[in-house]
């Protein structure tokens, strides 16, 4: 194709900078979700990540998200909002499936590594981003060999060191001191709290920087939930936390920051304090009090 | 602000409904117990008064009714953002609203004591004129807050300016009449703690005020200057 060039009598138009709105678009209209100012240092952030479920279902738009390091983030919002598929995106969940496209970034400090990009070994990024999910999922082998199992994976061989680790990811999920004598026992032989909590202690067990809960207690009963949330508030000493719940007052509860999510987009990103006593946006009110939308 | 009836829960929006129209039942009833109190002082009705003495026990029981509502619904319904900031502000306005019924109490109390005594030649008009004020004072402040409007608040919570210089006014003035005649202290003193339980009114209105604007805005603006309350709440509006 031949380049036009623009003659004098032409007006001067402005050069196109890939922004398509208008200037009056531009200037007054705050960027989708303004960023709160996070006080503690960045651990992750999600830049202009978009996702989508088999290359049609556009299921997150434009987010733009800071993990403050050693700091707990809620995401709440109604089912289908896309809260889970944010959450997946930070351990490659997604690539498991075939079709499911990233776009965006997502980096993590403090090597600034962008966890989507292909050369990134899923893999490597499990290790660093561990996941625990809705329902306790034990593999069927003993309470030992849950949370030794990844370290066998990453080539852990001594004994030694292996009940050392062990031992110390069981007492940081606050599980040791119940299954201390019957680490050989089959895991699923525990109570439904004592099986979330080996899993914690299982993603413990590789050191990771970031642990992703998705509705880490839905399935647990208030008793057992109250000690899961004890231990959210302990792990956070250690390492940085993402949390995906349905239960407002359990974010409201144990997060530092919360996000807002709504059809795919984040509406609104702030401290957890303000985001349920004074929330900016008039979706996020709707939602956390219970309103029509 | 959201509007109260929107919730999913039909039963949520009966709540706090009812918890709204009772702090303005109980705002009703205290501005009708600064009214009587004021009458039975400038006109001497002792049996005004006692009535007035009488009904504080109602604008105490309607306190503790609201009071219990509220615990409620903070533990049924863990009210987030807008509920929550409503349900924190009935709970202070209603304590501003009893302490404003104790002072209309008092007001009646000495309105019994000067029944008794010698009328003073100005038949209480420097009361009566910082009472009127003072009386609409409340009403404004309880139509702001029915209709929470932040601008009629702010525009009420100026109006303590007002009524603070009026109450140096009338202090003069009866220390002028104490100094003319000595024989009139003990009525005037009793004045003076009439005047000086309209002064608290207003102040107990300014509160008021203030917990409506952090009802709207969610903006805490106690012990703040008018000027930074009305910069910083009408600079900043909702997206």
């Amino acid at each position: 194709m031949k380049r036009k060039t623009r003659t004098a009598a032409q007006p001067a138009a402005p050069a196109y900078n890939g922004d398509m709105r208008s200037p009056d678009e531009k200037t007054p209209v705050p960027a989708a979700a303004p960023q709160a100012a996070i006080a503690a240092p960045i651990k992750a952030q999600a830049q202009k990540l978009h996702f989508y479920y088999g290359g049609t279902v556009h299921a997150l738009k434009d987010i733009n998200l800071d993990l403050a390091e050693k700091q707990v983030t809620a995401l709440i919002g109604p089912s289908g909002c896309g809260k889970s598929t944010f959450l997946r995106c930070f351990n490659r969940m997604h690539d498991l499936y075939p079709g499911n496209r990233y776009e965006g970034e997502i980096r993590m400090h403090p090597d600034n590594v962008n966890i989507l990009a292909r050369q990134v070994d899923p893999i490597e990024v499990r290790m660093r981003i561990s996941m625990v999910f809705q329902k306790p999922n034990p593999f069927p082998k003993s309470i030992y060999e849950n949370v030794a199992y990844g370290l066998r994976v990453r080539g852990v061989r001594s004994r030694g060191l292996m009940d050392d680790k062990v031992e110390e990811a069981l007492r940081g999920a606050a599980l040791w001191d119940e299954v201390k004598d019957r680490l050989p026992d089959l895991a699923f032989n525990l109570s439904g709290g004592q099986q979330q909590r080996l899993c914690i202690a299982r993603a413990l067990a590789t050191d990771p920087e970031i642990l992703l809960f998705d509705e880490p207690t839905s399935a647990l009963d208030p008793i057992a939930t109250a000690s899961i949330e004890e231990l959210i508030t302990e792990l956070k000493l250690k390492v940085t936390i993402l949390i995906v719940t349905h239960n407002m007052q359990q974010a409201a509860r144990v997060s530092d920051y919360t996000a807002f999510m709504h059809l795919g987009e984040l509406v609104e990103f702030g401290d957890t304090n303000t985001i349920f006593t004074n929330p900016s946006n008039r979706r996020t009110e709707d939602y956390i009090t219970g309103r029509y939308g | 602000m959201e509007p109260l009836y929107t919730h999913i829960s039909q039963q949520y929006n009966v709540e706090l409904e009812d918890i709204r129209s009772k702090v303005l039942q109980m705002g009703g009833l205290v501005e009708q117990q600064i009214e009587q109190a004021l009458n039975s002082l400038v006109h001497g009705d002792t049996s005004l008064g006692e009535a007035v003495i009488m009904d504080d026990t109602k604008v105490n029981k309607l306190e503790v009714m609201i009071d219990e509502e509220c615990s409620q619904v903070i533990a049924r319904r863990q009210p987030a953002a807008s509920d929550l900031r409503l349900i924190v502000a009935v709970i202070k306005t209603i304590t501003d609203l009893e302490r404003i019924g104790d002072e209309a109490e008092k007001i009646a109390r000495m309105a019994v004591r000067l029944a008794g005594e010698e009328r003073p030649k100005t038949n209480y008009a420097e009361i009566q004129g910082l009472g009127n004020q003072v009386r609409q004072m409340v009403h404004d402040a309880l139509d702001a807050f029915a209709r929470l409007d932040i601008q009629a608040a702010l525009n009420t919570a100026r109006e303590d300016y007002k009524i603070d210089q009026k109450y140096e006014g009338v202090m003069r003035q009866m220390i002028t009449f104490m100094m003319e005649d000595p024989r009139t202290i003990s009525r005037v003193l009793n004045m003076i703690w009439a005047a000086r339980a309209l002064e608290r009114i207003g102040d107990h209105a300014r509160n008021i005020c203030e917990y409506i604007i952090y009802l709207v805005k969610g903006k805490d603006v106690r012990h703040t200057s008018l000027e930074q309350i009305e910069k910083e709440i009408l600079g900043r509006e909702r997206r």
